[in-house]
């Protein structure tokens, strides 16, 4: 059984201007222990899949489906059943370090209260443990510096400290919402690598979303691609590089810089969807260089093709690879 | 801080000097004088009055004089209006009554304020948001001299609960209803600020975080949320202290509270200099410190803020 089981997600926006259908139905697993990518652009509803996992969605979201966790559902349990799993069982590491912590609190404060609410720590041991942390995520001088505020600490070190609060309760699941987008390349670096260390020595599964498909595949062992709120292809890391089967894969792919290839990236043409009201058809159809008529009508089911890789295209393979050649 | 708190006061006194001889020139360049009367006064009379009173020396040196007695004896001069009474005198008797029930106009207002701002806050469009948002929007636009009124009208001559007027320090019933006729515009300014930048606070990235640690709401709200979101009320609070505490002139007029409020336009209106002056130095210097006050809670709130 896998650990993560979501089924048939959807995430609808209330807003004066219609109903923003920003995930449709989307349905992935994720075993123990393993890494999966979400890749997707801007928009293509990623971060508020994660955030509807754990209940984090704005005050007009809305998520319907299934998302069961260890067998149990978890869509949309009451607060106060979510609250025992955040951050206990399911942790996040957010985007923007810079504003993901609270610049009002001692990085200490802001720590010790997820030990002192899960694991019943005195304050004193809390902080000591969260000192621990600071420590384990290479953050110097963390006994001391863990009395300090958020804004004493640069981006990179800040995402440490997110991350470190997130691994606190040594939870099973580490969700990360492009952990690593706000910060310097070189920083962004040192993150993964931290982030894939602690993973290994957790055991935890990891679920990365992020727009970086080199960030994928250093660290994943299967991605989920994502355009338009839907799942568009899915596949184990190394054959979804080798052989993209999905057009919008292909573009992502082709619109990489590239220092090994005598070729110009080449970006996808258009922009992205508007997300208001039901998605007709496939949503990449407008910018899709395989388009036919049934692509603007009807959305492709996800079928698997081979052990473990799924698509969701009208077009067959060869005719995509055939363009390739 | 401490540095930085007595720079602060010494800046105060180039203010509080600027803030005397604008008011000391203004006051004498409007037209008429304090002893300006319906039937004009024999020149002579007139004569020996501005005499006495120092008139008919030029301004800089009334306004020299003036200060040096501020200053050096902390005599804020007699009264041109009430013969036998200092200013002093006058601020001695009104400025209590006015404080006790300005910074009781205060505390209501700030808790009343903030809690129905917050309530509607985390109650977004329900019907406590709503009937916050109406209270508020209701005691905004309901002004102190129509509310006053209809206080006496409901509380005195109808049910005959509360004395319609006076004051004493003894009867707390008598504060009442200048506190509901004072703090209720500011208690909603207060409920409108503290919903909107409770609502902004609400849908930022920390508390986002927060949430997905697991904490119950109560907790997001108390440790997370209030603070950043009172920073704009508080900023609010010190302008509106200092107006609270020196009274209004609508509440001493209809509930006859003798407050100082009443003092400070009658002495504009009879061109009592010294009574004028006695009080617009007291309302500055109030205004001075409490501004001060503010900013030294947004730095004990802010911790990105170091003086």
């Amino acid at each position: 059984m896998a650990l993560l089981d979501v089924k048939d997600l959807n995430v609808r926006f209330a807003t004066p201007e219609g109903e923003i259908h920003a995930v449709n139905g989307v349905s992935f697993a994720l075993e123990k222990g393993e890494a999966l990518g979400i890749v997707g652009e801007s928009g293509s509803g990623k971060s508020q899949l994660s955030f509807s996992i754990l209940g984090l969605l704005a005050a007009n979201g809305r998520a319907s489906g299934s998302v069961k966790f260890d067998g149990r559902e978890i869509l949309n349990l009451p607060e106060a059943e979510l609250n025992k799993i955040r951050a206990e069982r399911i942790a996040m590491v957010f985007q923007d370090p810079m504003t993901a912590l609270n610049p009002y609190m001692r990085i200490s404060d802001q720590m010790a209260e997820v030990l002192m609410l899960h694991k019943r720590l005195s304050k004193r041991d809390a902080v000591a443990e969260a000192a621990h942390m600071l420590d384990l995520v290479k953050i110097p001088d963390a006994k001391n510096r863990v009395r300090l505020f958020p804004h004493e600490f640069s981006g990179g070190m800040r995402q440490r400290v997110m991350i470190a609060m997130a691994l606190l309760c040594k939870p099973d699941v580490l969700i990360a919402d492009e952990p690593t987008t706000a910060l310097d390349v070189t920083v962004q670096a040192q993150i993964m690598d931290l982030l894939g260390e602690l993973r290994r020595e957790l055991g935890m599964a990891t679920v990365l979303i992020t727009h970086d498909l080199g960030v994928v595949a250093g660290f994943c062992e299967r991605a989920i691609v994502m355009y338009g709120g839907q799942v568009m292809e899915q596949s184990p890391v190394d054959p979804l590089f080798a052989q993209p089967t999905h057009p919008y894969t292909r573009g992502l792919l082709g619109a990489l810089p590239r220092l090994d290839a005598e070729v110009a990236m080449t970006p996808i043409r258009g922009n992205p969807p508007n997300m208001t009201g039901a998605p007709k058809g496939c949503p990449f159809c407008p910018r899709c260089d395989f388009a036919e008529e049934i692509c603007a009508q009807d959305m492709p089911a996800l079928t698997q093709f081979t052990e473990g890789r799924a698509r969701a295209c009208h077009r067959s393979i060869e005719t995509i690879e055939e363009a390739a050649a | 801080m401490i540095v930085y708190i007595l720079k602060r006061l010494a800046i105060a006194i180039p203010t509080l000097l600027t803030l005397i001889i604008a008011s000391f020139v203004l006051m004498h360049v409007a037209p008429g004088g304090p002893f300006t009367a319906e039937r004009a006064v024999p020149p002579e009379v007139l004569a020996n009055l501005n005499a006495k009173y120092g008139l008919d020396q030029p301004l800089w040196k009334q306004i020299g004089t003036y200060l040096w007695n501020v200053v050096a004896h902390f005599d804020f001069g007699p009264s041109f209006t009430y013969k036998d009474r200092s200013v002093n005198d006058i601020i001695a008797q009104g400025f209590p009554v006015t404080l006790t029930y300005g910074f009781l106009s205060f505390i209501t207002a700030v808790l009343v304020g903030v809690s129905l701002g917050v309530t509607a806050a985390i109650k977004r469009n329900s019907w406590l948001d709503y009937l916050a948002v109406g209270i508020s929007i209701g005691a905004q636009v309901l002004p102190n001299f129509v509310m006053a009124p209809i206080l006496v009208l409901i509380f005195t001559l109808a049910l005959h609960w509360l004395p319609g007027g006076g004051w004493s320090f003894d009867d707390p019933r008598f504060w009442i209803m200048p506190v509901i006729a004072l703090s209720t515009s500011y208690m909603a300014s207060i409920a409108r600020i503290t919903r909107s930048s409770m609502l902004e606070t609400l849908s930022s990235n920390h508390i986002r975080t927060a949430r997905a640690k697991g904490l119950p709401k109560r907790k997001i709200i108390l440790r997370h949320a209030l603070k950043p979101a009172l920073l704009p009320v508080i900023s609010y609070l010190g302008p509106a202290f200092v107006s609270m505490i020196t009274g209004s002139v609508i509440v001493d007029v209809y509930f006859t509270t003798g407050g100082i409020g009443k003092s400070f336009v009658d002495s504009a209106l009879n061109r009592d200099y010294a009574v004028m002056m006695g009080i617009t130095i007291l309302l500055g210097t109030l205004t001075i410190l409490f501004n001060l006050v503010v900013d030294i809670i947004y730095g004990w709130i802010d911790p990105k803020i170091r003086y």
